[in-house]
């Protein structure tokens, strides 16, 4: 069975837990390095990026989650967990260092703040019918590396992206009541690693 | 915003509920100005409220308590990166309309300021921003619900320094939602009754067990442990108001509660912050207060 990881440091950890038991996968909260032990991918789930990278560095879970996931650690972000891997942030404070283990550059509440916060149909590859995305002070991706695929798009906004098993939404799937692209992403895992 | 093709809709339940969510495990602190706007945000904080005074010095003050300056809320704003909150009066609305028109993220219409409706709170449906309120006990918090409350927050006593009324209204809401779902479907009728709640609330509280919306805890928190003793007690994070900025050292106090916060059942990790933290604020005797700043709502 794979076994899902869900950084619970501040935000919406319990959410993508949720969905990703109901898909089958055992799950388990990361506050700590040594629960990275034994985990096939980790969620960053959305909430906010300051307080996590700060809380990510006290908790001394900063170098070995990069570490694990250079060693091939599956990877589900959302939101503030987009921020969190991005390359390059555009508005953010200047102490704010992404973990830059995505080749994206990220602009922090890239569509605007609450009042303009959004719900819009989206077309994702490799899924027959559209998705709900609910954008929440949303960071909008505006450079795409070459090694990255983008899997849906938002206008002229690429809004899904994937680098081998990391994946990075701006939306929030699991909040949607729809499992599908928690699935997408546990079938790809399934192709890579044989579990 | 770049053009698409794609139909925007803003102001849904989702995308006003989903920022409570986004706001869980965290620290909501009371700023009054950009450099403690600063300071929160540096210290880890998801969220600040911005307001003139903190409750303890409204206290202390008297007078009429209203909302902020808006010079002062967009000063704000503009000093830092994560979510700003405001505060209206209860029943407000037009209060609130400013608000929004200033493109704050979450209002709270709170009791902390002077009440300007005695029966009426503000049909928060109405608005694109999304609204927290205060509450005492179950059915307070499901009529704010009913009203368009995206997020609750218990009131405890707020500017006191003192957490045993925030401990009791959590143990009073988390304790019935707990009964209700004990509840048969035709006892169900009698408490809908009882908590002055719509029936179909009550309901799901009662298939759910849980609020339909986060419940945070707020009013009287003012060192790491009261931190970590709400979260185990059910919140889902936490708003400090006066104790942060009304005790010795408020940037390592708001470091050490951030971390509590998170770290709520690990008791080490709460040792460690708690150790040398220099004074807390203050704190008051809740029978030794001239106002009960809880009771007002209705």
């Amino acid at each position: 069975m794979v076994k899902v990881g869900v950084l619970a440091l501040q935000g919406a950890f319990r959410e993508h837990a949720e969905v990703f038991d109901a898909l089958g996968a055992e799950t388990c909260l990361v506050k700590r390095p040594d629960q990275l032990a034994g985990i096939d991918a980790i969620a960053l789930p959305g909430g906010e990026s300051t307080t996590q990278t700060k809380l990510l560095a006290t908790s001394g879970l900063k170098d070995p989650l990069i570490q694990a996931m250079r060693d091939g650690l599956g990877c589900f972000a959302t939101c503030a967990g987009m921020i969190l891997l991005a390359a390059e942030l555009h508005d953010a404070r200047a102490d704010q260092q992404p973990l830059a283990l995505l080749d994206i550059s990220v602009q922090r509440n890239g569509y605007g703040r609450q009042v303009l916060s959004f719900e819009a149909e989206i077309d994702i590859d490799g899924m027959p019918e559209g998705f709900t995305g609910i954008f929440i002070r949303a960071p909008r991706v505006t450079r795409v590396g070459n090694s990255v695929e983008v899997l849906a798009s938002l206008g002229s906004d690429p809004v899904l992206v994937r680098c081998g098993n990391i994946w990075a939404a701006g939306f929030h799937p699991e909040l949607s009541n729809d499992l599908r692209l928690h699935q997408l992403f546990l079938n790809q895992l399934a192709t890579t690693e044989g579990v | 915003m770049s053009p698409s093709d794609n139909k925007h809709t803003t102001g849904t339940a989702r995308v006003k509920r989903g920022l409570a969510e986004m706001l869980r495990g965290g620290v909501i602190m009371d700023v009054v100005n950009p450099e403690q706007a600063k300071i929160a945000e540096d210290a880890g904080a998801c969220a600040v409220m911005a307001l003139e005074r903190v409750p303890s010095d409204i206290r202390r003050d008297g007078g009429v308590a209203r909302m902020s300056d808006p010079q002062m809320i967009v000063e704000i704003q503009a000093s830092v990166t994560i979510p700003v909150m405001a505060k209206c009066r209860i029943g407000h609305f037009a209060e609130a309309q400013v608000l929004q028109a200033i493109g704050v993220d979450y209002i709270d219409e709170s009791e902390v300021l002077t009440p300007a409706d005695e029966a009426h709170h503000i049909d928060k449906w109405d608005f694109t921003v999304p609204f927290v309120c205060g509450a005492t006990n179950l059915g307070e918090a499901l009529r704010r619900i009913s009203e368009g409350a995206c997020l609750i927050r218990s009131k405890g006593e707020a500017g006191t320094g003192n957490i045993v009324e925030a401990v009791r209204h959590l143990r009073s809401i988390f304790g019935d939602i707990r009964k209700l779902t004990m509840a048969d479907s035709a006892e169900l009728f009698g408490w809908a009754k009882e908590l002055r709640a719509p029936l179909e609330l009550v309901q799901e509280v009662a298939s759910r067990g849980e609020l339909p919306v986060p419940l945070f805890c707020a009013g009287g928190i003012a060192t790491p442990a009261d931190a970590s003793l709400v979260m185990q007690l059910g919140a889902q994070s936490v708003f400090v108001g006066s104790g942060i900025f009304k005790s010795d050292d408020p940037a390592v106090r708001a470091k050490a509660i951030v971390e509590a916060t998170t770290h709520y059942l690990d008791a080490g990790i709460v040792l460690k912050v708690s150790t040398g933290l220099g004074e807390a604020m203050r704190g008051i005797e809740i029978d030794k207060l001239d106002t009960r700043l809880a009771d007002r709502g209705w």
